[in-house]
This record gives structure tokens, C-alpha cells and sequence, in this order.
């Protein structure tokens, strides 16, 4: 490919330093400076990938992050592989990797092309219409549809690279550093502001800062040299910081922005070793100024979408900044005078322009009587109709415009051309205003979208706020400043500005053709092959909202979000409706401005980060005693202790036998404790528990269970009196963080005058559970000082006591129906106790158990687990638990509520045991449960809660909830499974040693 | 992500505060004279107001005080803050 595309002119290029790339397999050359989609364009190359639905050929449209079309997959089947990467966006370094998307087997000759010539067929709402019958080919249907659909691919393995948040706060944020964005960092941070300015590329200065044209002068100077001297000033203020390669994502109410910060794709990948990628930024800032600028429009005519068809700003931009010619014969197409900059700057280096299509009848502006004095004919009052040329554009016919720019009339000229430079005018880059809940307003002159209602303290400038001239721009930037800074303005007291453009439009949404418009493809959103037919079509079929006919058309909705074409589906919608543009609104603009990376938006939670987990105390003796964990909450909890080839399933049935034939020890660190003192304790126990709780004595023990206020069980615990005014309750452990905020909740705002103080005591202690008959003996040795008779420490009583010199808290309370002790000592000496107790329970072959086994010996007892048989729909008298709601208490959270009509319905789902009829046939906990399979639909009974192998019973136990199952002991029901029914019968819940004889055997 | 004015620790961000629903409800002090309506009402019946709403807030990672708000739900802009007990500052 010749060479002769690239000028050395540019001084933003370095040309001593020739960087080498790869893209679809072969290799190039650029230099440093360059961006992906300049090097390719210095090569000629200007096919880059296939578009999503017709797959056609497509090239680079742009030169910055509105890029539809030159979306690429980077670092191909690397780790750090990324598909739909802008071309546009990205800077070369040596090495870099580059393929197209969309394609295959290859850009140039792409299979799924044929969709291009199926495209009759394929209107909007294809798939919606198409694959609706019969429903159930649907799966068969998605599988083919899924495998067509995506652009790029995912990367397969995890990402190499570091990410991390950062939290900034400042006076000032200014975003976007163009001539505007530059005036205003200056402006604030030398009125003492701290102030941050952030920029999307990689350099400052926006379009302004290649800028030396004659026509547009700043105080005599070239307008690129005036900004350099801006830049340098503002570069050594202190109270500045500059952030360039750094794009907003998000502008959220009250001023609160993220923002990506870019460190290391610029670089070569041996350099980024051990650095962070990416900085996702939250930033609070007092102020914001937003000078985004704005992006150019393109043009919709037919068949404007193929490879060589660029904005002209964006041509301008490849000669000025890059030194890179788009092409060898240009054509420039449109409706005001932006392509005359374009024109100047590629008449400067000697590159032919072959004609320029204005749809305007009088162009008279002094910059294009320039660009007419070198000889360059200019069609005025005529349109461009059609382009030719398969993966570049080789051709384009022009003819006139009526009078009402509705139709073309007269002859068809046919001009040669391998590059088309067009422009619709400008757009004002409101995106980030929207975000933050600003509302636009329309304005007719030039058809744009101006901000009008700010939701914060913030204000936009430049042409985002639709000032296009470099005077309005100015002037304005510096006026609005000191009212919004409150500043008298010393720095730009005298400014003079040179400008040779008129501000000049003809604007047309769809520009006519001579052809039907069923026969025409006028790209509107070039990324989702959405055209001016479909937008029509959707009218058509009775499609107003505009947010519908989005969604509807797919148009907005790619990796570009519509910033090229959104403005022309609004115009062509309010055009085809004959509504006024502005009554439509606009679709939403939504965060991220540009995508972000998984990685950013997670950081530094990934890995053993991504989820914060709790260990108790004993956790390490677990870990080497070979338990597997479950996560409970946020906690890890020992699950079960395979001995060496047992499965889960053999070491929950060895761990529960040895409970309850000689001692069992679990670690229950993880039931919250929250302490309870004050004059009104036992008060406010009565209010949140459902049974009485003044008469309890100090020292002893008792099961409560907590409602909501709807009189749905909520938690439940043993709470112990330690004092006459202090007491410690037990919550579950998902529950203690919930159970804390709700007992606060009610002693703040409910009863205030209670004179009670609750403090979380979790983690302040390790929690030992040793039970089974040799339970007591085991105690004994661990602390020889406890008098352990019935006594003196009965069931449901507690005592202080030592182990050594430390505290501790015994009590004597069961959840497994064995005789049974809990130790409570502070958090660092659990561990250390654990193996007291192992080490004294040895000859009596102490088994350590982990939560299965202790769910197995509950349910042998039948006592329920909050969360797990409850769901937050049963009552207490729906678990059968009447006996713990008191009868005498005049009021006690949710008492109210177990009386309402619904709450005292006989056919409630209530909680019964389930007996298999083959004992050995273990149910599946959440199986549904019903009387009658023959009937139609099958009525749905219940459903199995819990369920196991019990092999102290040697059979099948389960509990479950049945409608109206306290009514139906012994009754006969059914468990569909999907290949065989299971017989069960409804039981007592409490399957084993239902009259206590173990707990108060003597020992 | 706004910013709350807790009355006991000043202007956090919201993501240290926890919602907790409408403001002004007051428990009923003898529920079981109440007929199902009555503490239907009381138990389900909330506003969902778009404008100015009185709303409880809980610093939950901060002091863990409730207190109360108005805010304007269409904007997010809290107009006053204040203590639990105390009335609403006159609009």
C-alpha cells in the first residue's frame, strides 16, 4: 500500500518512532501518536469490520468515541482479549493485536453477507414477528439466533490485568478540555477553587488544539497556537489536576460523577506489568462545569454507510492532527459550513477535492469563498442520492433539490470519489446533563437539544450548550463562568475573536431520493443496521413513543448508544408524524457515556475480594481437620468432617450417631449475641419475644421466638438472664444483623422511653457446643470448678465459670435434645478451648459435627430453623408452636396480626412431619406435596422443608408444610417426583424421644 | 448517590444510610382494640408519593440513629432533616 497517505506535517505524531501492529493477521506500521484508526487509514485501509445485522462492509466513520462502526476485537485470543473496542479510541504501541468482528471466514469476504440481499425480508421487528409460531420451536429457533447474534467475542479466561477505585473530592470539575473546558479550569482554579479537569483522549485542547486556520483567530493568533499557550499556563497551577485519557461514565444526582481513568492501554503489554489498568473515579464535586463539545452529524442518504464515508470533522481532524489523508479524491457533502474547514485543510497539503455537494443554495460565508478560489466546484442546492463501491466507496450520483428539499429533481451526475467527507451540523453532547436530571430544551433555529433545567450545582459550556461559533463559544464561556463562579474575571478581560464561518444550515432529517423508499438503505444507527425505512415502518404499524420505536428498531440501542444518528430517527419520527420536533422528547440517555470494562466497574473485588466472608475463631482447626465449609450469611461454617474416603452423606450419618450415642462438639461462634442491659429489659423482651419473659430468674435460660409485625416468624434464640437488669440474646446466625437493626429500630422510634442498650457481641465470642450422654463428663474435666449436678445446673440455666483464669459463660441449653453444655468465652481463647475439650473428650471418642449433622439432629426433635422451614408466611400456630405465643401479654410485636381473618384460616400451609413409605427413601427438601394426582391441575398442597437420613431412627424423617396439615395426622399423602410418586405419611413433626427422657436423663 | 445530613454525625453519602419507609406511623398503643381494617391499615397501607414524601432513614454505618426526612422523590432533593420525635419544620 503506498505511503503517500501520510503528511509530515502533524507535530502531535512522532515520526522517529515507528511502531509496528497487527491487524487481521498482518502486520503495519504507524508511529507513535497514532491511533489505531489513523495508523489503518495512513495504510489505506479503511474496511474495518461487517455490520450486526446485514453484515455489511463497514469502515471507520469517526475520530473519537462515537464511533458506530470501527469497533474492533483487540488482543485476539489473549487473556486480555476485548471485543467491541473503537478503533477511534484506541493508541497504538508496539505489538498490538487487532482482528475484525463480525466477519466470517474474513473481513473482505464475510458468509453471513447474504443477509445484506436478504435484507427485503429482515425489516424491523423481524425476529419479533417471525419466530412467534408455533411457541414451542421457540428453543430450537433461539439456538441459531443466539450463535448469529453479539459482535465481538467474550474472553474465555480470567483478565490478567489490576483495576481499582478511587475516591476524588474537589471544588470544580470540568469536563472536557477544549478551548472551554480549558478557559473554565483556568478561570476557577485561579479563583482558588481546587479543581479537577478530565479528557477523554489523550491530549488537551479538543478540536480547537489543531486549529490553525485563518478563519478562526483568537487575539491574532492561530487558535491552536493561543491554546497551547493556555494549556502551558494552566499546566503549573497548584490547584489544578489534569486528567487526560479519562472519560466520564456517569453524572448522578448531586454532583456525584464516576469517571474511567486510562493508565495503561496506551502502552506496550511487557510495560504494564503490575500497574493498574484502569481507576474507576467517584468523584464529589461542589461544582461541575461540563464543556463536552458536541459531535457531528452525519447525513442520511442512501447507501451512506459504506467504508470511506467519514464525517468531515473527522477528516479533518486524520490531516491535522495525524498527518493521515482519508483519501486521494474527496468529496465533501453538506448542509453548513463545517466541510470548508475540512476543505482548507486538505487545499493546504495539496489533496484533490474532487467537488463539494451543498444542500444550501447560498453558501457565502468568507472560508468558502476561500475553498471556491481554488477552484473547487461546489454543487449548491443539490444531494448526494447514492454511493457506489463495495468495500470502498468508489462512486456517488448527486441531483437537486426542489425548493422544499422533499424531492430531487433533474438530472443524475455521477462523481468519482474514494472518500466522502459529510456533515448534518453539530450536536451538542448533552448526555451527561441528561444523566444528572437536567432537562433539554429545543431549539428551532438549528434543530438542536440544548440544556435548559440543571438539577444541581453545575452549569455546560461551549457547544454543548449549543454555542458553535469560536466567538459565541468564548465570549459566553468566560460571561457564564463569573456568575456561575461568582468570580470577577481578570483572566480573559480583552479577547478578540477572527472568524470566517456563518453558522448557516439547511437542515434535512432524511434527504429525499429518487428512488422509493422501500428500494433505499439510509443508515440512521449504522452499528444496528437500523434505517430510515425501518423508523418509518414502525410508524407505520402504529409505533408513537419514541422510547418504543427504539426499542422497537433496535436504533440507539448498540455499543455507541445512537450518538451519531439519534437526532435524525427524532427528526424522521416528528417529520413522518408531522409533529413538531422537541413534542417527542428525547430517548433516555443513561450511564455509561461510553462502555466500561467488568473490570473497572468491580476493582479490586475480585478473587477471595469479590464477596467478604466471616471465620470464627476455631475456623484454622477445621481447616486442618479436614471440614468442608458452607456459607452461611457472610460466615463459613464447618458443613461436615469427611474421615478419609467418607462422603458427605457417611460422615453426617457417623457425626450424628456419635452425638447422641457418647458426645458430639460444634462450633456455633456464628449465632449472633446481642447484649441486652437496663432498667426496662425485661419489658422490652416481653414486647419483642411472643412468650413471658419477666418471671424468667436470673441464671436460667429460655427459647424465645420473634414476629414481625405481620405475625410471621422472624427469629427465634435462647436469651439468658445474666443479671436482674442484663441479658444476653441468641439470634440465628443469618438473622443477627437484622434482629439487632429491628430491636433498635423499635427502641428509637416506637418506645423511646425504655431504658435499654443493645450492643452486637458476635464476634466478641467463641461459642462451643459439646453434647450427648458423655457430654457432662467432658464439661467436668474441661472445668473442674463447675458443679454440674441437676441442681445446681439444671437444663436451661447458665453459670460463670473459669477455664484457668479466663471467663466464661456456660450454659446448659439443647438444640440437638441431648443433655448438653455451651461455652461462651472471649474470641481468642476458643480455639485454644476447642481443644480442651477434644483433647478431654478423646477416651469418649468426642465427634466434631458440623451443620449438616446438627440440621439432622434438629429435625429428629422437630425443631424448626428460621429461614429454612419458615419463609416468612407461617405463624407460630402455623409451625404448631401455640405453646410459645403467650395468652396474657396485652401486646407483644405481631400479636395483633395472629388474629386476623386470613392468620386464623384452618387451611394455612402449617408444619407436620413426613414418614416415607419405604423408610430407606430419603424426600428432596423443596418437593412438592399433594393429595390427589389424578386431578386436573393437581392442587398443590406443600412442600417438603426439610429432609434426611436419620440413623438414629434408621429411617426416613422430613418436615414439610401442608395446607391444613394439623389436621391431617396419619394422613396418607403423595410426592411427585419426576419418575416415580413417593407415598408419604403425615406424622408429628418430632420423630425422636419426644418426651425429653434424654435431656433430663440422669448422668 | 445523594447526600444525607444525618442530625447526630453531619453529610454522609446515602450508601451509609439504610431507607426506612414512610415517616409518622405510629404503632398503635392498644393494636388488639383495632379491627382488621383498622390494623390493616396500619400494617400495609403506605404512600408512594412522587414529590415531597416524610421518610425514616437509619444511618445504619454510621450511628446507627434513625431520624427522619423530606424529600422530593422526583428530584432527590432533601428539603429538611430531623430527629425522631420531633415535628416536621413547616413546608
Amino acid at each position: 500500500m503506498s505511503n503517500n497517505l501520510r503528511f509530515k506535517t502533524s507535530k502531535f505524531i512522532d515520526e522517529t518512532s515507528r511502531i509496528s501492529f497487527k491487524f487481521n493477521n498482518k502486520t503495519y506500521f504507524g508511529f507513535k501518536g497514532d491511533t489505531l484508526a489513523s495508523a489503518l487509514l495512513a495504510n489505506g485501509i479503511h474496511l474495518i469490520g461487517r455490520s450486526f445485522k446485514y453484515h455489511r462492509p463497514r469502515g471507520i466513520m469517526t475520530s473519537g468515541s462515537e464511533e458506530p462502526n470501527a469497533i474492533i476485537q483487540l488482543h485476539d485470543n489473549s487473556s486480555r482479549t476485548e471485543p467491541n473496542v473503537r478503533a477511534t479510541e484506541v493508541e497504538i504501541y508496539e505489538g498490538l493485536v487487532a482482528s475484525s468482528q463480525n466477519c466470517w471466514p474474513s473481513v473482505n469476504f464475510d458468509v453471513g453477507g447474504i443477509n445484506n440481499l436478504l435484507s427485503p425480508i429482515l425489516p424491523a421487528g423481524f425476529y419479533y414477528k417471525t419466530f412467534m409460531w408455533p411457541a414451542s420451536f421457540w428453543e430450537k429457533y433461539e439456538y441459531f439466533i443466539r450463535k448469529s447474534a453479539g459482535l465481538g467475542k467474550s474472553p474465555k479466561v480470567p483478565d490478567p490485568d489490576i483495576y481499582e477505585h478511587n475516591y476524588i473530592h474537589c471544588d470544580v470539575l470540568v469536563i472536557g478540555a477544549g478551548i472551554s473546558g480549558i478557559m473554565a479550569a483556568k478561570m476557577a482554579a485561579k479563583n482558588g477553587f481546587k479543581t479537577l479537569l478530565v479528557d477523554e483522549k489523550s491530549y488537551l485542547g479538543g478540536s480547537s488544539i489543531y486549529d490553525s486556520s485563518e478563519f478562526s483567530k483568537i487575539n491574532n493568533q492561530t487558535t491552536s497556537s493561543w491554546l497551547e499557550k493556555e494549556i502551558n499556563e494552566i499546566s503549573k497551577l497548584e490547584n489544578l489536576e489534569i486528567k487526560i485519557r479519562t472519560s466520564i461514565a456517569a453524572f448522578h444526582g448531586y454532583n456525584f460523577l464516576l469517571a474511567r481513568e486510562n493508565l495503561t492501554d496506551h502502552l506496550p503489554i511487557n510495560q504494564r506489568e503490575n500497574k493498574v489498568r484502569h481507576r474507576l473515579l467517584k468523584i464529589r464535586a461542589k461544582k461541575v462545569i461540563t464543556a463536552t463539545g458536541s459531535i457531528e452529524r452525519p447525513l442520511i442518504f442512501d447507501n451512506n454507510d459504506r467504508p470511506g464515508i467519514l464525517l468531515s470533522s473527522a477528516i479533518k481532524k486524520y490531516i491535522d492532527l495525524y498527518g493521515v489523508a482519508c483519501g486521494k479524491n474527496n468529496v465533501l457533502f453538506t448542509n453548513n459550513d463545517t466541510v470548508y474547514e475540512t476543505a482548507m485543510s486538505l487545499i493546504q497539503r495539496g489533496i484533490k477535492i474532487n467537488a463539494i455537494i451543498d444542500n444550501r443554495e447560498q453558501v457565502d460565508s468568507k472560508i468558502c469563498y476561500e475553498v471556491e478560489k481554488n477552484n473547487i466546484k461546489i454543487y449548491k442546492g443539490f444531494s448526494v442520492v447514492d454511493t457506489y463501491g463495495y468495500r470502498r466507496i468508489n462512486k456517488i450520483s448527486i441531483m437537486k433539490l426542489s425548493k422544499d428539499g422533499q424531492t430531487v429533481i433533474g438530472d443524475k451526475t455521477k462523481l468519482s470519489c474514494d472518500c466522502l467527507g459529510v456533515s448534518g451540523g453539530w450536536t451538542p453532547a448533552v448526555h451527561l446533563f441528561t444523566q444528572s436530571g437536567g432537562k433539554l430544551k429545543f431549539r428551532e433555529e438549528d434543530q438542536v437539544f440544548i440544556p435548559d433545567i440543571y438539577s444541581s450545582d453545575q452549569i455546560s459550556i461551549g457547544s454543548c450548550n449549543g454555542d458553535f461559533s469560536l466567538e459565541e463559544i468564548v465570549k459566553n464561556t468566560v460571561s457564564s463562568l463569573k456568575k456561575f463562579l461568582n468570580i470577577d474575571n481578570s483572566e480573559y478581560k480583552t479577547i478578540e475573536i477572527i472568524s470566517g464561518l456563518n453558522q448557516s444550515k439547511r437542515n434535512i432529517w432524511l434527504l429525499p431520493s429518487d428512488k422509493s423508499i422501500g428500494k433505499t438503505k439510509s443508515f440512521v444507527d449504522y452499528q444496528n443496521d437500523a434505517t430510515s425505512k425501518d423508523i418509518k415502518l414502525a410508524l407505520r404499524e402504529g409505533f408513537r413513543s419514541i422510547e418504543h420505536v427504539k426499542r422497537y428498531t433496535t436504533t440507539g440501542m448498540g455499543t455507541d448508544q445512537g450518538k451519531l444518528g439519534n437526532m435524525h430517527a427524532l427528526g424522521i419520527i416528528s417529520e413522518t408524524a408531522g409533529t413538531k420536533m422537541g413534542e417527542h422528547g428525547t430517548t433516555t440517555f443513561r450511564p455509561p457515556y461510553t462502555p466500561l470494562t467488568f473490570g473497572t466497574i468491580v476493582g479490586r473485588n475480585v478473587g477471595e475480594f469479590f464477596d467478604i466472608f466471616r471465620r470464627t475463631p476455631i475456623h484454622d482447626w477445621h481447616v486442618a481437620n479436614n471440614a468442608e465449609f458452607e456459607n452461611v450469611g457472610q460466615w463459613k461454617r464447618a458443613w461436615y468432617y469427611p474421615k478419609e474416603n467418607e462422603n458427605m452423606h457417611q460422615a453426617v450419618q457417623r457425626e450424628s450417631k456419635a452425638a447422641r450415642d457418647s458426645a458430639g462438639i460444634l462450633d456455633a461462634s456464628t449465632l449472633g449475641k446481642i447484649d441486652i442491659q437496663g432498667t426496662d429489659a425485661s419489658e422490652f423482651l416481653n414486647r419483642v419475644y411472643t412468650n413471658a419473659w419477666s418471671k424468667l430468674a436470673v441464671g436460667k435460660c429460655r427459647y424465645g421466638l420473634m414476629l414481625n409485625e405481620d405475625g410471621m416468624v422472624y427469629d427465634d434464640g435462647v436469651t439468658t438472664r445474666l443479671g436482674e437488669n442484663h441479658y444476653i440474646m441468641t439470634t440465628t446466625t443469618g438473622g443477627a444483623a437484622n434482629v439487632l437493626g429491628k430491636l433498635e429500630d423499635y427502641l428509637q422510634t416506637e418506645w423511646p422511653e425504655l431504658d435499654v442498650y443493645l450492643s452486637s457481641v458476635t464476634d466478641h465470642y467463641a461459642t462451643i457446643s459439646v453434647c450427648g450422654p458423655n457430654s457432662k463428663k467432658i464439661i467436668s474435666k474441661v472445668i473442674p470448678d463447675l458443679d454440674l449436678s441437676d441442681e445446681k445446673f439444671p437444663h436451661m440455666s447458665f453459670k460463670n465459670a473459669k477455664i484457668g483464669n479466663i471467663k466464661c459463660r456456660v450454659m446448659r441449653i439443647s438444640f440437638t435434645g441431648e443433655h448438653s453444655y455451651e461455652i461462651n468465652i472471649q474470641a481468642n481463647f476458643g480455639k485454644s478451648v476447642w481443644e480442651k475439650c477434644m483433647e478431654s473428650g478423646k477416651e469418649f471418642n468426642i465427634t466434631p459435627y458440623g451443620t449438616e449433622t446438627m440440621h439432622l439432629l434438629r429435625a429428629e426433635k422437630g425443631f424448626i430453623i428460621v429461614g429454612q422451614d419458615t419463609d416468612a408466611t407461617l405463624t407460630p400456630i402455623d409451625l404448631q408452636m401455640d405453646w410459645i405465643v403467650s395468652k396474657k401479654k396485652y401486646d407483644f410485636i405481631g400479636k395483633r396480626s395472629l388474629y386476623r381473618s386470613d392468620t386464623i384460616r384452618e387451611d394455612r400451609k402449617q408444619l407436620v412431619g413426613l414418614l416415607t413409605e419405604n423408610p430407606e427413601e430419603v424426600l428432596e427438601e423443596g418437593a412438592q406435596i399433594v393429595a390427589d394426582i389424578k386431578k386436573s391441575p393437581i392442587e398443590m398442597l406443600g412442600h417438603v422443608t426439610s429432609s434426611y437420613y436419620s440413623p438414629n431412627l434408621k429411617k426416613s424423617i422430613a418436615l414439610g408444610v401442608v395446607k391444613g396439615g394439623k389436621n391431617m395426622l396419619g394422613q396418607k399423602l403423595i410426592i411427585p417426583m419426576e419418575n416415580k410418586n413417593i407415598n408419604v405419611t403425615v406424622a408429628d413433626p418430632v420423630f425422636f424421644d419426644k418426651e425429653g427422657e434424654r435431656l433430663n436423663a440422669k448422668l | 448517590m445523594f447526600l444525607i445530613s444525618c442530625p447526630f454525625c453531619g453529610e454522609r453519602e446515602q450508601s451509609e444510610f439504610k431507607a426506612g419507609g414512610e415517616a409518622h406511623i405510629v404503632r398503635p398503643k392498644q393494636p388488639t382494640e383495632l379491627s382488621d381494617d383498622e390494623w390493616a391499615e396500619y400494617l400495609f397501607m403506605r404512600k408512594n408519593i412522587k414529590g415531597i414524601q416524610y421518610e425514616r432513614w437509619n444511618h445504619i454505618h454510621g450511628c446507627r440513629k434513625w431520624f427522619n426526612i423530606i424529600r422530593d422523590t422526583s428530584n432527590d432533593q432533601i428539603k429538611a432533616v430531623y430527629k425522631m420525635g420531633e415535628k416536621p419544620p413547616v413546608k
